[in-house]
Order: structure tokens, then sequence, then C-alpha cells
């Protein structure tokens, strides 16, 4: 413990300075993630691009993939920037799919009675059929969330300053307590984050299907009565 | 553009297929460990898998391992093991990184496989007479196993994503030449090595969506086909309009 104890300052300039690299790209990617998740949606044709750009993008190394993007949009590869749009891109590949299931899992007579009552097709996403997918969207985006946090820690080998210095740095010093600090605190902050979310889905989205044990029980009983949007995926 | 001529000159140089770092050995490497440690979580997670959803019980150990796993930094997690084990076993540090970094999504495969099925199939299995070990072997696993593949795909491509960073603590396999390239600023190097693993990864995934494909059983297709063409063929009830009609063919 010697070592976190004379070091709490450092620990806590990185994990802010984590914090704030792994921000942008989870908001930046939910805004992305919105309208191609509604091209895939919406559309057979689109669906099959966006989704299988996604999924082949997701699929490349984060390392790899921090080497090559510079090359193709011509920046550096030592950049904090060369890292967001990295993260920005993961964050879109889970996200695009997640907005997709979504919006397919809002109830089709819930869309046809707004309608029915005049809502033109823009007015009936914004006010009626994104704030139903709502819940599954934050599901989507508490799993992008999280591995962003952990993703952060890859800059360090471009650079990119972060938690992820304590693991180099305490490999170089052979300190295992250092290595040990950097792990739990990113998992920290994760949750940290991934609360925050699920406080914030609860405070805007009042008829999300809460999540627990009990509830669980109570809404798959009852699901055939009101059947309220999350469910439709479970 | 030039950048990638350069990185595909590096990429097939003559000189990369010689010598002790030849990127064929480099290769095997990065694929060998990538296997061995891929079949090692698949022997520890799917039986432990398997088991929750048959019973289903341990359902929420199996979501909270997941998730946990997710915020669990891969990079520091090997070079935590690699100091735990010290220098000598660093090849046994990273293969036990490398299987509890696959474990999660095996497990949940595994698990959400068995978890997918209509509860009255199983009951039917039961009520012809089927005992629990047969239930099991003949409609779970075989109704289960497109999902089981695809935990075990991104199990692979996690796998396969780690093996590059562990090139930092020394290990080969093809992130090997990343690290050289940055320590160095040889930037044909990193760019050639990091489209050769994407390749790499892209090839891992598209085995893993074949197989996907070829492990539904074949009930499930024709079942999925004739569902398909009857409601096709009959008139659609109360969908007046037409847009709602797309969205279920879309959907279906």
């Amino acid at each position: 413990m010697n070592w976190v104890v004379n070091n709490l300052d450092l620990i806590l300039e990185l994990s802010l300075l984590h914090l704030r690299l792994s921000l942008p790209p989870i908001l930046i990617g939910l805004v992305i993630a919105i309208p191609l998740g509604w091209l895939a949606y919406r559309f057979k044709l689109t669906r099959g691009i966006v989704l299988t750009i996604a999924g082949l993008l997701y699929t490349i190394p984060s390392l790899a993939l921090l080497v090559i993007l510079p090359s193709v949009i011509g920046i550096s590869a030592l950049s904090e920037l060369n890292l967001t749009i990295a993260l920005t891109i993961y964050a879109v590949a889970i996200l695009a799919s997640s907005v997709a299931d979504a919006l397919a899992s809002v109830d089709p007579a819930v869309r046809q009675s707004a309608t029915a009552l005049g809502f033109g097709s823009w007015r009936r996403f914004w006010a009626v059929e994104f704030p139903l997918a709502g819940p599954v969207i934050l599901a989507g985006l508490r799993v992008a969330a999280v591995s962003t946090v952990s993703l952060v820690t890859v800059g360090i080998l471009v650079g990119v300053q972060s938690l992820g210095y304590l693991f180099t740095n305490g490999l170089q010093r052979v300190i295992v307590e250092e290595v040990l600090a950097g792990v739990v605190m990113v998992m920290i902050l994760a949750l940290l984050i991934d609360a925050a979310l699920a406080l914030i889905g609860r405070l805007l989205m009042p008829w999300a299907p809460r999540t627990g044990r009990a509830s669980r029980r109570a809404s798959r009983s009852a699901a055939p009565v009101h059947a309220t949007p999350g469910e439709a995926t479970s | 553009m030039n950048l990638f001529l350069e990185a595909f000159a590096w990429l097939f140089a003559p000189e990369q297929f010689e010598g002790p770092n030849a990127i064929p050995i480099r290769l095997a490497e990065h694929l060998g460990f990538t296997l061995v440690s891929l079949v090692i979580a698949a022997v520890i997670a799917i039986p432990i898998g398997w088991l929750i959803g048959h019973t289903g019980k341990g359902r929420e150990i199996a979501v909270g391992v997941s998730g946990a796993a997710r915020a669990l930094p891969s990079f520091g997690l090997i070079i935590l093991l690699v100091l735990l084990f010290g220098v000598l076993l660093t090849p046994l540090a990273l293969v036990v990184s490398f299987v509890l970094l696959g474990i999660p999504s095996i497990l949940a495969g595994a698990y959400a496989g068995l978890e997918a099925i209509d509860r009255r199939t199983i009951d039917a299995a039961r009520a012809v007479g089927m005992t629990e070990w047969q239930i099991l072997w003949r409609v779970e696993v075989p109704l289960g196993l497109p999902l089981l593949v695809a935990g075990l795909r991104s199990a692979a491509l996690q796998i396969v994503a780690t093996v590059t960073l562990a090139a930092y603590v020394g290990f080969g396999g093809l992130g090997y030449y990343i690290i050289k390239g940055l320590a160095l600023r040889q930037f044909d190097q990193m760019l050639g090595s990091a489209l050769l693993i994407v390749a790499v990864a892209l090839v891992i995934d598209g085995v893993f969506a074949l197989l996907q494909h070829t492990v539904v059983p074949r009930g499930v297709t024709v079942a999925r086909e004739v569902r398909t063409a009857s409601t096709r063929r009959g008139p659609v009830m109360g969908t007046p309009i037409d847009q709602e009609k797309e969205d279920q063919h879309v959907h279906s």
C-alpha cells in the first residue's frame, strides 16, 4: 500500500486525465450512432451496409487502429486526437446496432397511434420512437462507456497519458502495486460512469423497466398485459 | 497513400521472410497463442455456461462476470500477471491473461444460447420422456450452438487484439513490429504490420461468421422459411399504414 499512499496525487491526476479522455468518445459516439442506427433500422439496404461496416470496424484490434488511423486521415500517431477518433469509432460500432435494435423494439401499435394522431415522421421520431427506444439505447451506451474507459489505457502505447501510464511505468520499475492501482482505478472509473449513466436514465426515462430481480419477475408475468418497450428484446 | 505503398513494400520485402523475426514465425506465434488460449477458455467456460443455462441457477454470476470483465483493462491485466508470475514465466502469465479475457464472452454465449430457447420446446422434450442429460445434449446444445459460436467469435477477437498488446512485455506475435516500429519511428513497419493484424482479425471473424451460419440446426432454418412463406401468402391484417408493412418485413 506504500506506493499508493505516496502517490495519491499522481493517481488522482491520471484519473481525471483518464476521465477527460473517456467522455468525448462516448458522447460523440452516441450522437453519430443515432442517425446511423436509424438508417440501419429503417431501410433494408442501409441496414446491411451500416451493420456490416460497424461489425468490421469493431473487429480491428485497438493497437492496429491507433497505427492505421493517422495514416488514413493524416494526423500524428502520437496525438490525443488519434485516440479520441479511434475510441469514437469503437463507440459508434457498438451503438449503431444498439440504436437499430432499440428502434425496432418500439411497439408498432404505438408507432401507428402516433401517426394516427397526426405526428409527422420527424416529430414522431423525436417525441415517440426515440424516448421509447431510450432504455435499450441506454443499455448499449453503458456497454460502450465501460469498454471506452478500459480502452483509453492502450493510448499510452502511442504516448497519450492516462491511467495506462501506471501500467508501463509500473512494469519498468517492477512495482506490482502501481500496476494494480491502475487496473483498480480503471475499473472504479468504469463503474462510476456506468452508475452515472444508469442514474441519468432513471431520471430522464421513468418509463424504463426497472432492472433487478423482483421487478424482472414481476414484468415477466405482467408482460402480455402491459408490454413496455424494453421488454420486446428481452 | 504513399505511406500505404511503403507499408506494403515493407510487408512483402524478402527480408521479412527470413531470420528469427520473419513474418511467418511471428504470425504462427500470434495464431498459436490465440488458439491455445481460446481452447482453454472454452474448456473452462462452456460447461459452466451450459450448467447455468440448463439449471437457470447462477444467472446473476454469468451476467456479473461478463459485465465486470468489460471494465477490466486487458493491457493492465497482462502487465499485472507478468509482474506477478516473474520474468521466467512470462508465456504462462500471458496465456493465463488471454484465457481470463476469453472466458466472459464464451460463458455469456454458452449461457445465453440455452436461455434463449423457447421454454415450450424444452417442456416438449421432457414430455416425450427425454432425460435431463438427453435434453441438454439433443435439444439445448444444438439449439444454443449459434450463440455459443458468437461468444467464441468475440472471445477470439478479444484475444487476438490482446496478443498484439503483449508485444509490449517482450512477447513476439505480430504486435512485435508495431512496438519496434513505434520505438524506432519506422512508420512503414508499423503500418504494414498493423494492416496484417487487421487482416488476421478479419479472417478469424469471417471464419466464425461462417461457422455461426453452419451450426444452425436444419430444423430451425426449415421452420423459419415455412413461417415466413405463410405470412407473406396470407392477407396482412391490422396494418393499415404501408410504412408499417415495410418495417415488419425488414425486421422479420
